[in-house]
């Protein structure tokens, strides 16, 4: 298990994170999730060694890991650029940590042929890492870092330099190779999609510090302030609440608490419809129903409508400034 | 930006008529005069026993300076490159010094400090070594002249390789030193092979501070270029030509070598 504890973090004048405790379960994917300067790579780093904390403590499998430099710590880390070893082959690069380690040749190239078998790169061993491409780059990482066995798996923002496609498949591909390896993972994203989607758990990082943790239904479900809901997914203001503008029920007669409502736009998305309100108070609403709902209100513009929330979402609408949305 | 054809060919027409008129022609005249009374006077005069210490000596200094100016030009680089530390600004600066400074002064600047009146010159002189007017004054010299080159090349790629590649090797459990040998050397080598071959051209053709330092001993602290300046102002012309294109094989293999390393060295940036 990692566990840190109280740690804090001054770059110059700035602060990079401020008396920071998370406990990471064991054998769980756990996503740091955050915006950017949130703090998230810079927490990753002191636990991967590679920074030292002003403050605080990082424990690991219950020692002290603080003062342990990273070649000592038994991590794996991947960062965002692959951080390829460009004058070695693909082979070399997975063995790396291996060879240091003095290992039997024989031991090393049977390790290393089983990796490059899970990661999918058995056919390419003798290429070099400008011979791939940024998705096999950073599988070529991954089998690096996972050859050592580490006692924890640290990935900075891996799939950020991919695009969108590669990116959703590494995803899913990462999930699988966690549920094969269980290997304790923790992982920098600032893509919510992507939090919400692999990790068991969920950190979210804002201004140095963690503002909730939990599984993501927990964190969509209940967060526990506007920053967070608003960071992992879309939130409407309804008079003085916070909302998922899926929780908003449209109704064509007045209801009591229901707030009076101009239609000023109707969107399809296929399955899902998107409506644009207008308030009586003239703050703008946005509203998520399914084609069946929009289909029996009959919906145009122009048309009123009252709404009202329907959910268990709900925050206290923050007086100013107004709430992230999205 | 396009140019019309007639311009473009008497752009390029001028271009090569400078190049041919600074540089082809003297050299090819050089080897045309060497060659001209036979092959067999040009191995009498650079076989001499002048001629023979002169190359020997030059190859001396330059094995020295050059492994010595390559360890330090990296050790240089790698704090250029990668250390905060107060003053490297200053550093930086002063790296080019040599550059800037010309080589007479700087053998000048030589025999004041280490020279028999100099600085420390009495003290080495009590304990028996003598620098000015022998190898280690030439060696020094050659040292200073050359210095900057290899920090010149590899700074700038250790900037570009960044450090991160080092960073995965410390997670992978490698200590500095197998960091440096694994990782940093090998993506920094053609950086550090261009600047190898630069300080050894370098070594080898200087002649303003070594010729200041030497004190000219025939046989026994005379380079190859200053043999070439003796033979020269001894109206010796024939030997002059006949070392001087030794110079120049030494100059064309190192240039051979430079362009073998040019295109790897691009390569590993990009």
């Amino acid at each position: 298990m990692i566990a840190v504890e109280g740690v804090s973090k001054q770059f110059g004048d700035y602060t990079a994170l401020d008396n920071v405790s998370i406990e990471v379960p064991d054998g769980s994917l756990t996503a740091l999730l955050g915006p950017s300067g949130s703090g998230k790579s810079t927490l990753l780093r002191i636990i991967g060694g590679l920074e030292a904390p002003d403050s605080g403590r990082v424990v690991i499998n219950g020692e002290d890991a603080t003062s342990v430099p990273p070649q000592k710590r038994e991590i794996g880390f991947v960062f965002q650029h692959y951080a390829a070893f460009k004058h070695m082959t693909v082979r070399d690069n997975v063995a790396f940590g291996l060879s240091i380690r003095k290992q039997p040749k024989a031991r090393i190239a049977e390790r290393v042929d089983e990796l490059l078998r899970v990661v999918g790169l058995a056919g390419y061993a003798k290429r070099y890492p400008s011979q791939l491409s940024g998705g096999q780059r950073q599988r070529m990482a991954l089998a690096r870092a996972l050859a050592v066995e580490p006692r924890v798996l640290l990935l900075d923002e891996p799939f950020g330099a991919l695009d969108a496609k590669v990116r959703a498949e590494l995803r899913e591909w990462l999930r699988r190779l966690h549920d094969e390896v269980h290997v304790t993972t923790l992982l920098v994203t600032h893509d919510q999609e992507e939090a919400m989607s692999i990790a068991d758990h969920i950190a979210v990082m804002d201004n140095a510090r963690i503002e909730q943790f939990g599984s993501p239904r927990e964190l969509y479900d209940a967060p526990s302030n506007a920053f967070v809901m608003g960071f992992l997914g879309p939130v409407s203001r309804l008079g003085d609440r916070l909302v998922r503008p899926h929780d908003i029920a449209l109704a064509a007669e007045a209801e009591p608490d229901a707030l009076e409502a101009m239609v000023s736009r109707v969107i399809h998305l296929g399955f899902e419809v998107r409506v644009e309100l207008m308030l009586t108070s003239g703050e703008a609403v946005t509203a998520q129903v399914t084609r069946t709902e929009a289909d029996e209100l009959e919906l145009g513009q122009g048309d009123i409508v009252w709404l009202r929330s329907a959910g268990a979402t709900v925050l206290p609408a923050p007086t100013e400034p107004s709430a992230p949305t999205r | 930006m396009t140019v019309s054809r007639p311009w473009r060919i008497a752009l390029r027409v001028i271009g090569l008529a400078y190049l041919a008129a600074l540089l082809l022609v003297p050299v090819a005249v050089i080897f045309y005069r060497t060659f001209e009374h036979g092959l067999i006077s040009v191995w009498d005069s650079i076989t001499t026993p002048a001629a023979i210490s002169a190359f020997t000596l030059t190859l001396e200094v330059t094995a020295i300076a050059v492994p010595l100016n390559t360890i330090f030009g990296i050790v240089m680089a790698m704090q250029l490159a990668r250390g905060r530390f107060r003053g490297k600004a200053l550093l930086n600066a002063l790296i080019d010094l040599p550059f800037a400074i010309s080589p007479v002064v700087i053998g000048l600047a030589l025999v004041l400090v280490y020279g028999l009146n100099g600085w420390f010159g009495r003290s080495l002189a009590d304990a028996g070594i003598q620098v000015i007017f022998s190898t280690p004054g030439i060696v020094l010299a050659t040292i200073f002249v050359s210095l900057p080159f290899v920090v010149r090349e590899v700074t700038p790629v250790l900037k570009e390789v960044g450090d991160e590649q080092e960073q995965a090797a410390a997670t992978l459990g490698a200590n500095a030193w197998q960091s440096f040998w694994r990782i940093t050397l090998p993506s920094i080598r053609w950086g550090v092979a261009y600047g190898v071959v630069l300080s050894v051209a370098r070594s080898i053709g200087e002649f303003g501070a070594v010729s200041v330092v030497s004190g000219k001993i025939s046989g026994e602290t005379e380079t190859l270029t200053l043999l070439v300046e003796k033979r020269f102002s001894n109206f010796d012309l024939a030997g002059a030509y006949a070392a001087s294109a030794l110079l120049a094989v030494i100059a064309l293999l190192t240039l051979l070598a430079m362009t073998m390393i040019r295109p790897r060295r691009e390569e590993e940036e990009h």
